[in-house]
């Protein structure tokens, strides 16, 4: 076959339409690619997320049986100006204010002492990321058991509030913060390793050549070029601070005399959920968290990228 | 005075001796070129001075301070990173004053020595640019400034024109050695590249497997290598090394048996220094090669590489070592696989001869 006859064959096909049809099949081959994924993510995800929306818009009597009813947007106001629901807010961002930086600090500060090249320094590496791993259920035994006021570490060092730190007004929340940031410091610590693995030595030895010590080349070096990794690290750690529920539904539970005090968002949500039967409000709740998070990490993002370094 | 001098300095990292026994003194003001291949231990040499590591054993003095046990930032030296080191977050100008910020200078004084380290590197009008925003041969310059900016007493400077393009590296070091003399300051620049070696160095010092093998100026170093290994590193290609023997002429003269033929040596050999029965290594530099149809030596022809102003005929003997001859790009050309003959330039200068078992030069230099 001579290669005009291939031409004169393939002439008739206009190349225009043989390229939306490959790009057709194309498109369809991703789709199909994309269904699992799409499946999973509808069933567990985009469904709620809208059906919270519906719920937000109905009201279910108090009395169990009975169906719930359309009310428009008429239980908004009054459940977000609720008492409740404003003690609850502000008990999370106190929560969140502990937690965070804390968490934060105390990784990046574990993450530099374990930056560098000694013997056996892998052993120390794993120990400081190890509470990663553990669930939030071993962490408040673990923790619960350290509080009690009987068999208890603190009492043992001579440190007895009264009453006992978990039942205690004062001490409830940041008792439970602690728990929390135990086990955000394991996730702290291996995000803050990462970002330090990725500041160039040379920077480093450059500056100790000009005349930097120790304490300056921490502060003018490895914070402006970490800036990237603990801008991530406070979003982060915002978002699951504001999520918080484990610790405080196994510690504090909802019968205790403390619980007003422990009242975070979720745990908040879950009660005027489960416990008041109350799905309407509970959508109120969940939405105004879920907009909360999302304005403060595009608050975070606009203000902080301002000041952050990208090498 | 800032005459540095290693003596007898060892580094090692666990088992492997990454500098062994380096004994080297750079007078004030010299511009040394420590040369290498990579993993020589050059750097590593270059950073015992800065005091980014521990000396195993021996001494390093500085203006005839020994600095083993001194910090860095104590050492008066500065130091530029192949990398360049550039701070990414600060500007060109807080680049170069960092240095001067550390030690507390006034910023009035501060500002004047920024503003005259920009102006000799020309980057005046650059002041105000992240490094980000800079091109390659600009961060090399800024990494100039920065290092100058602070009249160290040594320079250290460790591959900085690697990054560079061919042009622009050209361009740089003899920026580099122009700023270099000007300042007189003793500067010990480290680089696998002979070229450059060559070319800026006011001595070259030349390293393998963490073993200084000769230091001297770049004449004298191509002129009469120390050993097989200065003689092939230096050079553009380096210097033809084939095995063979001595033997006597009927005249009595020396004749230098390779394979491919037979060379009548022209100087008179150390027979005590010989190997066992006359073992050595021929050496010729390509440039002291010709083809020539009543030369000693026979090849093949495997390549033929035209560069412009010259030409590289690669040959093979018939032993399988490698005979690169150098000509004029305007000299009749072979082909790959052509069999011809060589001719080695009767001046006494252009043939050396190496010991086979220590590698050592035989010939007197």
């Amino acid at each position: 076959m001579t290669v005009a006859s291939v031409e004169m064959r393939r002439s008739p096909v206009p190349k225009e339409t043989t390229l939306r049809a490959r790009r057709r099949r194309e498109a369809g081959l991703a789709y199909l690619i994309l269904l699992p994924a799409l499946a999973v993510f509808g069933t567990f995800t985009f469904y709620p997320f809208f059906r919270n929306f519906k719920l937000m818009l109905y009201e279910t009597p108090p009395v169990p049986g009975l169906p719930a009813h359309y009310v428009g947007l008429h239980q908004i106001i009054p459940t977000v100006t609720s008492t409740q629901f404003t003690q609850s807010l502000v008990t999370t961002i106190v929560f969140v204010a502990l937690v965070v930086p804390i968490s934060l600090i105390l990784g990046l500060a574990l993450a530099v002492a374990a930056h560098r090249k000694l013997k056996g320094i892998a052993i120390y590496r794993m120990i400081f990321s190890s509470t990663v791993v553990s669930s939030v259920a071993v962490a408040s035994v673990v923790f619960g058991t350290l509080l009690n006021p009987v068999v208890g570490l603190l009492p043992w060092l001579g440190i007895n509030p009264t009453p006992p730190a978990l039942e205690n007004t004062t001490w409830a929340l940041p008792a439970v913060a602690v728990i929390t940031i135990w086990q955000f410091l394991g996730l702290s610590f291996i995000i803050m390793s990462a970002g330090l693995q990725s500041v160039p030595d040379e920077l480093l030895e450059a500056a100790r050549i000009d005349g930097a010590g120790a304490w300056t080349r921490f502060w003018r070096m490895t914070v402006p070029l970490l800036s990237p990794t603990i801008f991530f690290a406070v979003i982060v750690s915002t978002i699951y601070a504001f999520q918080s529920f484990g610790a405080v539904d196994i510690l504090i539970g909802n019968q205790s005399a403390v619980r007003l005090h422990t009242n975070v968002l979720i745990y908040n949500i879950v009660n005027t959920l489960q416990v008041e039967n109350n799905p309407g409000a509970a959508a109120i709740m969940a939405t105004v968290l879920f907009l909360i998070t999302l304005s403060l990490t595009v608050l975070q993002m606009r203000f902080l990228e301002r000041r952050v370094h990208y090498a | 005075m800032a005459q540095v001098s290693f003596e007898g300095v060892t580094k090692r990292f666990g088992d492997t001796v990454a500098v062994d026994a380096l004994n080297l003194e750079i007078p004030d003001g010299e511009l040394l070129v420590l040369l290498g291949s990579s993993g020589c231990g050059k750097t590593t040499a270059l950073r015992l001075l800065a005091g980014l590591e521990e000396v195993s054993e021996g001494t390093i003095a500085i203006g005839g301070r020994v600095v083993n046990d001194v910090d860095p930032k104590d050492r008066d030296v500065a130091m530029v990173f192949q990398s360049y080191a550039l701070y990414p977050h600060l500007s060109v100008a807080r680049n170069i004053e960092f240095p001067l910020r550390q030690r507390g200078m006034a910023k009035d004084v501060r500002a004047a020595k920024v503003k005259e380290a920009a102006t000799t590197l020309g980057l005046d009008t650059l002041l105000n640019r992240k490094p980000s925003q800079l091109s390659g041969g600009q961060r090399q310059r800024v990494a100039l400034a920065r290092a100058i900016v602070r009249e160290p007493q040594v320079f250290l400077m460790d591959e900085p024109l690697s990054n560079l393009d061919a042009a622009l590296r050209v361009q740089t070091r003899a920026d580099i050695v122009a700023l270099q003399d000007r300042l007189s300051t003793t500067t010990l620049y480290v680089t696998h590249d002979q070229v450059e070696a060559m070319t800026m160095g006011d001595r070259i010092a030349v390293m393998s497997q963490g073993i200084l093998q000769q230091v001297a100026t770049p004449e004298d170093l191509y002129a009469h290598p120390a050993n097989t290994f200065v003689a092939g590193f230096l050079g553009s290609p380096g210097m033809n090394l084939l095995p063979g023997t001595v033997t006597q002429g009927s005249g009595g003269e020396a004749l230098v048996e390779v394979a491919g033929g037979v060379v009548p040596f022209p100087s008179t050999l150390r027979a005590s220094s010989l190997g066992d029965a006359g073992a050595v290594i021929l050496g010729v530099r390509p440039e002291s090669l010709s083809l020539d149809p009543d030369g000693p030596l026979h090849a093949d022809v495997t390549i033929v590489e035209l560069l412009g102003a010259e030409t590289h005929v690669i040959c093979r003997t018939p032993d399988g070592s490698r005979l690169i001859v150098r000509q004029s790009a305007r000299a009749a050309k072979p082909a790959p696989n052509d069999q011809v003959r060589i001719a080695v330039d009767p001046d006494p200068a252009a043939m050396h001869l190496f010991d086979a078992t220590t590698t050592q030069r035989l010939t007197a230099p």
